[in-house]
């Protein structure tokens, strides 16, 4: 049963790491702006070599 | 279904989709409605980022009625403007964010995040949609302030600048602490619940003592952020609170808290148990949830606007018949300034040109147009229609007869008119019954068992601890927050709810808040007009936009309009015709050479002339809002009703009449006589509602108790309010003011319900039956239970007082 110890230093540095995380993801402000990003997300890359006579149309994102 | 075969629709714009009319410009196989928005798309096809029409279809405002002049940005040179509008500068980059009402939709975020493809110079640009804001980062060096702005403007998305933007040099950072809290909580209770099991399950051997013994030391460990980190504010607010020999909520919870962690260490180190750890972290966890909840913001309202919010940041300035854009606050007296059509007149100043029409509506609520003549004094806050005009500054803009208010005492209130919350008061009683039972059990244990008696003690301050009683208010009045945003009445925050449901006096505004411009009631006196007369004068104020025009137009309904010869609208006179070869005027008394003595004072009048002979008027007066009658009615069956005016009284009679006999009328009030006014109902004991639209109304909302300002277009204009009330919304005050009653009967029930858990916890506790099993489940079944109680009973009272629809099956 002794192996339990080891399980719980490990489940604490896993959980300890989240808070970290989500510590991290505060400071970068991703939850000061929960709608935007939401929009963003659907938008294509362009390539990066584009066709000017004929602009390349994004896919529909249904 | 509009095809683009059908030819007898007419084309829209490729770029902001409205009619082409002859003006249509063909480029590039498409349409456009004018060079502006021909011009945007050039440069959009020339940058390759015609993606932006392709997510959404014609996603662009037309460029018609944008008139620019070269000069306009030039404050944005002004060293001492820059560095208040830049957000952070360093030697290579420069930040900037702006407010763009315009964006509305996908499009609108993709091209201005994709503004570095336009200009290079530009690193990286981020939309935030739900504020209309953007940030953007740029190399200073190689583009300045001025030229992205201008930039921006040439896409369509000119960014507005007030001169409230110059003053907040600290922007109001966002709310990341609670957040942080609430996680750190979660984390540490989640753990804790973890580490409890062997203590939950006790009956059952699970595991050794060892282990036993390392989880409540874990507990310990995972207590410590709870207690000196999550649980900070409640430390803070409660010291206040005792300082100013007051007790509000949060004094019971810190004794609560302090109770639990020494009494749970003392059980951990020195008797070998387990102590209540993780009932402290689920009692902190649960109170910043509800105090996150009811932290709902409308993050695209601003309650706390001043004039300046609509103040210009920059006016033209005539030096030796040269024009230069100058900031505001380097305006001296005595300057001359040119104030163009639509813009607003920033100080007050007299009038050099021959004449000025100033729309009002901003400040009363009014929007016909005021004529003015040279030499007469204009207020500030009023917009010109019409031509330029030169005016010559009287007072600085911060000392005008509407900016004075803002002087005035009312606003150097922080918090105006503290109203000790329900919960505080209850809390006073709570804090000292419990505290009294706590040393009764202590005295009546001591003679039997010293040690039964600490325990007795300090179980009934955990136990008690008013974790079901704080969460009530919360919850109860983020979830009525919720509803009245539904019914389209935003509140600033959740203490107007309470506020709300106190008040016994309400004073309504006229023009704008009563009245409706847009529900103008219109006779015609003189010679019926034929059905060709009423054809002429459709087709004339068809071609108008005056205010009195549109009203016309809206009275005449669906008549047809007849075919003109000529047609010509002088501005702020009226307008005028040619039909049949006859000359047709429609206009005001000068227009047409009449007197207008001699006519019935109030309202407007709009005279009506065939070749040179008056046939009849129009009078037009404002009517009342619809449903006012309606609403007053009800109103005033429970409240006192006052009606404030900056009108004369000739409309006494009539609005008395529509109304109800008891209300109080109130004419030629100044601005600050409707504070004043406000101040002495307060100090007669009332508890007031202010009902305003206009920045004249500005001091009464600020003076009352709760200041509701009423806006047909809730993102617009309003002046600083504690709500803010959308104009169809306005048949409902009466059901606002039950529901946030109700809601306040309902955070009583619920005190009654936290009350029961508490007289059962306290009655074992004093006995000394507390177990950390039964601590663990009895905190958060009332916690929760108390939270589903008010949230139900707040949505079952919404249904039935309507603000609540529930979808048909």
């Amino acid at each position: 049963m002794e192996v339990i110890f080891v399980l719980i230093a490990v489940s604490l540095v896993l959980a300890v790491s989240f808070l970290f995380l989500f510590f991290r993801a505060m400071k970068d402000g991703q939850f000061d702006d929960g709608v935007t990003p939401s929009i963003r997300i659907l938008f294509e890359n362009q390539p990066k070599k584009s066709n000017k006579d004929q602009p390349k149309k994004s896919k529909s994102y249904e | 279904m509009i095809t683009p075969n059908s030819p007898e629709i007419s084309t829209l714009c490729f770029h902001c989709g409205e009619k082409c009319d002859s003006s249509k410009i063909h480029f590039d196989d498409k349409d456009f409605c004018c060079q502006g928005c021909q011009l945007v798309y050039e440069v959009l096809a020339k940058n390759d980022l015609c993606d932006y029409y392709s997510l959404e279809a014609q996603p662009g405002k037309t460029q018609k009625n944008t008139n620019r002049s070269s000069i306009q940005f030039d404050y944005l040179d002004d060293e001492d403007v820059k560095s208040k509008l830049l957000d952070f500068q360093n030697e290579r980059e420069s930040h900037v964010t702006f407010f763009i009402p315009l964006i509305h939709c996908a499009s609108c975020i993709w091209l201005l995040e994709n503004l570095f493809k336009i200009n290079a110079s530009i690193t990286s640009s981020r939309v935030d949609f739900i504020k209309k804001k953007i940030q953007i980062k740029f190399l200073h060096d190689k583009l300045s302030l001025k030229e992205l702005v201008q930039l921006l403007s040439t896409l369509g998305y000119e960014p507005k600048i007030n001169l409230s933007d110059l003053d907040k040099k600290s922007k109001p950072a966002i709310d990341r602490k609670t957040l942080t809290k609430l996680g750190v909580a979660g984390f540490c209770f989640g753990n804790m619940m973890l580490f409890s099991m062997p203590e939950y399950f006790s009956e059952v051997k699970l595991l050794g003592d060892g282990f036993k013994r390392l989880f409540d030391y874990l507990n310990v460990v995972l207590a410590l952020p709870i207690v000196f980190y999550a649980a900070s504010d409640y430390y803070v607010s409660a010291w206040n609170a005792v300082r100013q020999r007051r007790i509000n909520m949060d004094v019971p919870i810190v004794l609560g808290i302090i109770a639990f962690f020494l009494y749970s260490l003392w059980e951990i180190f020195a008797m070998g148990n387990a102590g209540y750890m993780d009932s402290l972290g689920g009692l902190l966890f649960f109170l910043l949830l509800g105090k996150i909840y009811q932290q709902k913001t409308f993050a695209t309202l601003e309650f706390d606007r001043d004039y300046k919010s609509y103040f210009p940041i920059a006016v033209t300035r005539m030096v030796q018949n040269r024009e230069e854009v100058v900031p505001l606050v380097n305006l001296q007296v005595g300057d001359v300034i040119l104030v163009r059509d639509e813009e607003l007149i920033p100080a007050d100043s007299l009038l050099l040109s021959d004449q000025a029409h100033i729309d009002y509506s901003f400040v009363t609520g009014e929007e016909v147009p005021v004529p003015k003549r040279k030499g007469e004094l204009i207020y500030a806050g009023g917009r010109q229609k019409g031509n330029a005009i030169l005016l010559t500054i009287q007072k600085s803009p911060s000392q005008g007869y509407l900016t004075d208010l803002w002087n005035n005492e009312s606003f150097e209130k922080q918090d105006k008119k503290l109203l000790e919350p329900l919960a505080n008061r209850i809390s006073g009683v709570f804090t000292w019954t419990v505290l009294t039972i706590a040393v009764l059990a202590f005295f009546f244990w001591m003679g039997k068992d010293l040690n039964l008696a600490v325990k007795a003690f300090t179980t009934v301050l955990i136990v008690a601890c008013p974790c079901a009683l704080s969460m009530s208010t919360p919850f109860t009045l983020g979830n009525t927050l919720r509803i009245f945003g539904r019914g389209k009445f935003y509140l600033k925050n959740a203490a107007v709810v309470e506020r709300l449901a106190l008040v016994d006096t309400l004073v309504f505004d006229k023009t704008g808040t009563l009245t409706d411009p847009a529900n103008a009631s219109i006779h015609y006196e003189g010679e019926a007009l034929s059905e060709e007369s009423k054809s002429i004068i459709k087709a004339m104020v068809g071609r108008s936009t005056h205010p009195l025009s549109n009203r016309i137009n809206l009275w005449l309904g669906q008549h047809p309009a007849a075919k003109l010869d000529q047609v010509e609208e002088k501005k702020g006179q009226g307008i005028w015709a040619v039909y049949k070869n006859q000359e047709v005027r429609l206009g005001s008394a000068s227009f047409v050479g009449a007197s207008e003595n001699d006519f019935a004072p109030g309202g407007n009048l709009v005279f009506f002339q065939v070749e040179e002979v008056v046939l009849g008027y129009f009078h037009i007066q404002s009517g009342l809002r619809e449903n006012a009658d309606l609403v007053v009615k009800e109103l005033a069956e429970d409240f006192s009703l006052h009606v404030l005016s900056g009108d004369h009284s000739h409309e006494e009679g009539s609005l008395k009449r529509a109304l109800v006999p008891t209300i109080r009328f109130n004419f030629n009030q100044s601005p600050i006589n409707k504070l004043d006014y406000l101040k002495r109902l307060n100090q007669k004991g009332a508890n007031t509602l202010m009902v305003g639209d206009g920045l004249n109304d500005a001091g009464a909302l600020q003076e009352s108790m709760v200041g509701v300002a009423i806006t047909d277009r809730v993102s617009h204009f309003s002046p600083a309010s504690d709500a803010i009330l959308d104009a169809e919304s306005f048949g409902k005050i009466p059901s606002f003011l039950a529901f946030a009653k109700d809601s306040r009967k309902i955070i009583k029930a619920s005190f009654g319900l936290s009350f029961l858990y508490n007289i059962v916890g306290i009655s074992l506790a004093v006995q000394g039956l507390l177990s950390p099993v039964l601590c663990a489940i009895l905190m958060p079944v009332s916690s929760i239970s108390v939270v589903i109680f008010t949230t139900l009973a707040t949505n079952l009272m919404g249904v039935r007082k309507g603000l609540i629809h529930l979808k048909a099956p």
